[in-house]
Order: C-alpha cells, then sequence, then structure tokens
C-alpha cells in the first residue's frame, strides 16, 4: 500500500523544463517514477528528452490530465509563480500536488489554500517548501533521494528534509511504506494529522516516525489526535531545543515567539500522548528499533 | 522582519489610515525644531523592537521645544530592555478621550488571517486576552475574500465598538486589511486606536511585521531593515547570501538543511553538558548544493568568529553526493589559507549518506592537519564540544 503515493501514480511535473525540474525529474523517473509529461505553456507540444525517455510537455494541467490520466502534479516553479501554479493545479482538480518551491510569500500560501477549500478541497496539497514524498519501491514526487533505502513497515511524516533522509538512513535496514516531507513554512497543505490518519489506516504501516520542529503548535495538535485516534506506535522528534526566541531558524515556520512553538512543549505534548520522542536522531532511531523489536 | 513604530507610522500614512504627525531623529538637537512645528508640545517616544518601553521610561511628554531636546537626550542612548536606543519619533500629542485595539494577523493553526479588535485598547492585549477574553473579539479573515465592508462591519459589532465611532473604525480596518495585504504583512497591530477629542479615530501607535519571502516584488522592503542594528556576522553572511543566526556559544557548526542544523545544535549543547557547558556558537545552513565557494564562505564567517573555538561540520548527504562536500571542504580550507586567513580551529567533520565512504577517504587522504572526522553525529558532537573546551 503506502500513502498519498503509489507505483500507480502517474506523475506530472509544473515547472519540468527549468533547471531544477529538468535534474528532480531525471532523478524521479530514474528511480521508477511514472513521469507522464510536464506544463509549460510556451513548450507546449513539445517533448522533452529525459535520459532516453521521451516526455511530453502540456500547455496546462487540465490537458496533461485529459491525455495522461495524471493524478500527482509536482510543482518546481518558481515563488513568485507558485500561487498560480498551484491554483491551477486546484481548477483542474488533480487529487495531489507537491510543491517543492522554498520561499512562497505567506500571502500566496494562504490563498492557494483558501482556495482550495472553497473549491471543495478536492487536491490534496503537500508543502510549500518540503522535499515531497516516496513510497520507495513505487513511486517517488519530489527530491528525496530514492537510495537511502527500500520498501518497509515505517511511515515518516516530518517537517525537514534533511532529518527525514537522516532517519531514513539510520533505519534503512528496516524499510520504509512511506515518507513524507510536509514542509517548514506556517503554512502547509498537508499536516502530520493527515499523515498520521493515513499511516493508522495503511495496513503496511507498523510504526509511525514523526519529526517536528519549533514554531506554531501542529506537534501538540498532532500529540492530541494520536492520543485520540492512532493505535500503531509512535515515535517522535523535535528540533530546536536550544534555538533562541524570536530568531527564525532556516525554515521560515521555525521561530518561538514568546512562550509558544517551543521545543520542550512540544516534546512534552507528545510524550503526554503516549509518544516515545528520542533526544538526538540516532536516539530516535533507537526506539523505533525497540518498539519494532517488542511487536514481533 | 519587525519594524520600529515611525515605519509602522508612514506605512499606515501610505495607505490612508489616520495617524498624528511625526518625525523621528537620531540627535536630540533636532527635537526642537520638530516640537516647534507641532506648536511646542510632543510625545517623544523611544524607538525599539521590544514591548514595554513606557514602564521603562522610554515614552516622555514635552512641554515646549526646549524640553522636547531635553528629554529626547534622555532617552536616546537608554537600554531598555537589552535594546540600545538609536532613535526617537516624536509626535503630536493627542487628546485620547477612548484607546482601542485592533490588528491583523496569521493564524498559522486554522491557516487563514484572523482580525482581532477590543474596545480595551492602550494595555498588553496578551493582558486582555488573559483577564478577560470576553473582551477580545477574534474573526476569521478569508485570504481571498478580504475585509469587505460586511467584514469590517462584523468585526465592529463583534467587538461592540460604539456606535458613533462605528462607521470610522470599519474605514480604519478596510485601510488596515490594504496595509496587511499591499506590503505582504504577518502582523499589523494599532495600539491603541484612540477616539480623539473631537470623536476621530486615530492610530496612535503601532506593529508591524513584514514577510522577508515576499522581498521579491517588495523592493521598498529592504530599505526598512535596520542595518546598525545586525550583529556584524549576521550581517557579513546575509550579503553572502548565507542562512545564518549568531549565538552565544563556542562550537561553530554548519550543517545541510534547516531541521538537521537545528537538530546539530541541539545535540552539540547536549554533548556539551559533559565539557564545561560549552553551546552551539551559530545556526549555519548551507542548503542542498554545499559547494567548495558555499563551504569556504560559510567557513570564513564561523572562523571569523571570535567566540568559535571548535568547528563541527555535519552534513547528511542526500541530493548532494559526500565527494562533493568532502572536496569542498579541502578546496575551501586551501582557499581561505591562499587568502591568508588564519585557519586555526579544529574542525570535526560528519559525512553520512550519499557516497559517505568516498567523502571520507578524500577527508583522509587530504590529511589536514586540523580536520578530524567522527562517523555519527552524536560522536562528532562529542568531540566538537571536547575541543571547545580545552
Amino acid at each position: 500500500m503506502a500513502i498519498f503515493l503509489t507505483k500507480d501514480s502517474k506523475v506530472i511535473v509544473q515547472g519540468m523544463t527549468g533547471s531544477e525540474g529538468m535534474k528532480h525529474t531525471r532523478r524521479m523517473l530514474a528511480s521508477g517514477t511514472q513521469i507522464v509529461g510536464g506544463v509549460n505553456p510556451r513548450k507546449a507540444g513539445t517533448t522533452v528528452d529525459v535520459d532516453g525517455t521521451e516526455v511530453p510537455v502540456f500547455g496546462t494541467v487540465v490537458e496533461a490530465i485529459e491525455k495522461t490520466g495524471a493524478d500527482v502534479t509536482v510543482i518546481f516553479v518558481p515563488p513568485a509563480f507558485t500561487k498560480s501554479a498551484v491554483v491551477e493545479a486546484i481548477d483542474a482538480e488533480i487529487p495531489l500536488a507537491v510543491v517543492i518551491t522554498e520561499g512562497v510569500p505567506v500571502h500566496d500560501t494562504a490563498s492557494f489554500w483558501a482556495h482550495a477549500g472553497a473549491k471543495g478541497n478536492k487536491t490534496r496539497i503537500i508543502g510549500p517548501n518540503c522535499p515531497g514524498l516516496i513510497s520507495p519501491g513505487q513511486s517517488n514526487a519530489g527530491i528525496i533521494p530514492a537510495d537511502i533505502t527500500g520498501p518497509g513497515k515505517i511511515g515518516l511524516v516530518s517537517k525537514s528534509g534533511t532529518l527525514t533522509y537522516q532517519l531514513m538512513y539510520e533505519l534503512r535496514d528496516i524499510g520504509f511504506s512511506s515518507a513524507v516531507g510536509i514542509g517548514g513554512d506556517p503554512v502547509i497543505g498537508t499536516t502530520h494529522i493527515d499523515a498520521l490518519k493515513a499511516f493508522q489506516e495503511d495496513p503496511e504501516t507498523e510504526l509511525i516516525v514523526m519529526i517536528g520542529e519549533i514554531g506554531g503548535d501542529a506537534e501538540e495538535r498532532a500529540a492530541a489526535y494520536i492520543a485520540e485516534h492512532v493505535t500503531k506506535p509512535v515515535v517522535g522528534y523535535v528540533a530546536g531545543f536550544t534555538a533562541p526566541e524570536g530568531k527564525t531558524m532556516g525554515h521560515a515556520g521555525a521561530i518561538v515567539s514568546g512562550s509558544s512553538g517551543t521545543a520542550q512543549a512540544k516534546k512534552e505534548a507528545l510524550e503526554a500522548a503516549g509518544v516515545k520522542v528520542g533526544k538526538t536522531p540516532s536516539e530516535t532511531a533507537r526506539l523505533a528499533r525497540e518498539l519494532i523489536a517488542a511487536a514481533q | 522582519m519587525d519594524l520600529f513604530e515611525y515605519q509602522a507610522r508612514d506605512l499606515f500614512a501610505k495607505h490612508g489610515v489616520p495617524v498624528l504627525d511625526g518625525d523621528v531623529i537620531e540627535t536630540a538637537a533636532d527635537a526642537a525644531a520638530i516640537a516647534e512645528r507641532f506648536g511646542g508640545r510632543a510625545v517623544v517616544k523611544a524607538q525599539v523592537k521590544v514591548g514595554g518601553r513606557g514602564k521603562a521610561g522610554g515614552v516622555k511628554l514635552a512641554s515646549d521645544p526646549q524640553d522636547a531636546v531635553a528629554k529626547a537626550e534622555a532617552i536616546l542612548g537608554m537600554d531598555i530592555k537589552g535594546h540600545t536606543v538609536h532613535k526617537v519619533m516624536l509626535a503630536q500629542t493627542a487628546d485620547i478621550k477612548e484607546e482601542y485595539y485592533v490588528s491583523f494577523l496569521l493564524d498559522r493553526t486554522n491557516r487563514t488571517f484572523l482580525a482581532m479588535a477590543s474596545v480595551e485598547g492602550g494595555v498588553e492585549i496578551e493582558v486582555v486576552a488573559e483577564q478577560n477574553p470576553d473582551a477580545l473579539a477574534k474573526i476569521p479573515v478569508d485570504a481571498n475574500e478580504g475585509v469587505t465592508a460586511e467584514k469590517a462591519a462584523e468585526i465592529v459589532a463583534a467587538a461592540k465598538f460604539p456606535a458613533e465611532v462605528a462607521d470610522q473604525v470599519a474605514d480604519v480596518l478596510q485601510k488596515l486589511w490594504v496595509v496587511f495585504v499591499k506590503e505582504d504583512a504577518l502582523l499589523v497591530e494599532v495600539n491603541p486606536l484612540i477616539k480623539s477629542g473631537e470623536g476621530k479615530i486615530i492610530a496612535l501607535d503601532g506593529k508591524v511585521s513584514l514577510d522577508e519571502n515576499a522581498e521579491f516584488r517588495q523592493p521598498e522592503h529592504e530599505a526598512l531593515e535596520d542595518k546598525a542594528a545586525a550583529n556584524p556576522l549576521e550581517a557579513a553572511a546575509k550579503a553572502k547570501g548565507l542562512n545564518y543566526v549568531k549565538l552565544d556559544g563556542q562550537v561553530g557548526i554548519i550543517g545541510n538543511g534547516a531541521g538537521l542544523v537545528m537538530s546539530t545544535l541541539d545535540v552539540v549543547a547536549y554533548a556539551g553538558e559533559n565539557h564545561g557547558g560549552v553551546k552551539p556558537a551559530n545556526f549555519l545552513d548551507i542548503g542542498g548544493g554545499a559547494s567548495a565557494e558555499v563551504m569556504a564562505n560559510g567557513l570564513e564567517i564561523i572562523l571569523g568568529d571570535t567566540d568559535v573555538k571548535s568547528v563541527f561540520v555535519n552534513v547528511f548527504g542526500g541530493i548532494t553526493a559526500c565527494d562533493a562536500v568532502a572536496n569542498g571542504i579541502v578546496q575551501a580550507l586551501a582557499l581561505l589559507e591562499s587568502k591568508g586567513e588564519a585557519v586555526t580551529k579544529p574542525l570535526v567533520v560528519r559525512l553520512d549518506g550519499n557516497n559517505a565512504e568516498l567523502g571520507r577517504k578524500i577527508l583522509t587522504d587530504a590529511n589536514h592537519p586540523l580536520v578530524q572526522q567522527v562517523d555519527t553525529m552524536d560522536g562528532a558532537a562529542d568531540r566538537a564540544a571536547e575541543l571547545a573546551n580545552k
């Protein structure tokens, strides 16, 4: 199974012909993803040779869906054009839009999120400012390296890209059903809770790793959700214990304001919900390993 | 980016929000002419990006131009909660009959915008929210629908503004929404919004925070940066396009990815508990690329920090291959040495992930006397902390 993305997913790339888009289209194809097209109004009707695979370019997302049956779009367009790209994906009612772009203004994200709601939330949005998601051995929508690990029974949801890679690497012998990078911006589409719900329902996933960081209250709300709805074991990690108040730590959303958004509060909320929280990424991996061993 | 009060006032004025005449100065002597312009009396207000300046003595009423100079002199150079006052704003005095509160902000939890309003302004709104939550109206604002006349009326009604000011407040709310949207603000707050003796609604003090991600379409915002207050290392890093935050410890940190670097700071702080309490000296995310040039720029900033005693380079090769990172480190050190910079601080390097073995071999073969490798993140943090404590 896996969540949100499977071997049957048909993926298009908005911004495929740009340098980042092309680089990652190549990587996604190499890892077995069904890339069925790109979208660029100025290059509509052409094809792009990606390491021997002819990928057609369509003028619009609607056309790409009509011609290919695409159900996932990965968006690599620059920040100034991200809002219109996501709005186009929403209007085309594509089931999943993965927004990789970093540096999207919050007003733009709030706007496309409100638009998605007004259109009945037919499109699941992941990101922005995220590495995308991977279901190892099946499909890869975004920039997560496909060669870290293979398929297995851990589901992972994370605000951070490199911490996702680190945990996948530490647990590479066990493998992952899906790993979802939800992004570090103040406003994001898919949340920890959305991924937790999907992993709880996914028969292949036996343990969930949840990675959070300072800022906002998403981890606290996820903790409340876990206490109420998640019966599978959950291991957590929170980054940013030493981050000073009022300073943005790389991710636009990673900021402690006053007493809110601290790593300590998030850790305590998760532990109160029965989540084992590691002090370091390595300890988190060890806790996951112990829980898996205990379940067998 | 948080703005000073006078900058917020300027943005309000630009979009038609009613404000009082005011001017900002850095030299006390300049206060006289401004007070003269106001007819003699003026309020002298410290410009600091921290709350509670009134209680700290940073706001004073001047009775005449000479007094304005004296008050400006007293406030300039003051320390308010660790912030030195470099500028004061002189504002016209106001005949305050009532004090209200209004703001627009991002509601992260609900992924929408929020209007907050209260007829109990003039005090810290957190206090109102805690002691009398019913007095603070919170109304969600849809990002695409915005603050229409209907929405403004809804906010005014929810906060129970008196009938005689309802239309004026609604008008101010719509103009503040324009400030919020057109300026790509994360927060626009007016506290107090006052009713004057003549029954006019005026924004007396304001707070604005701007979204730095919107700089590409807000070319005027760069001029609002408080470059004088920036830490010189942070300013130098920003000029090189590096994502750097200066902290107060001794272990310099370079890593890739915001989450991994935040995690590295934590792991170093834990390790420091066993090594004389040393702490991370900075946050520095060199991003996915990690080319030799970026590595050299990062190392140059960190080695230029006199607080730094050791450096921890923590890289997980995802898209970036570790051999490229290792070559980057070797080339960066050579580059710095060729520029005549003294590279004298030990570097602890941890490489994992894509091509890690090749990367480690490159560093081993280079055999730089200051570079040592530890294979795990926790082990490397411990070693870097130990070296910083020597």
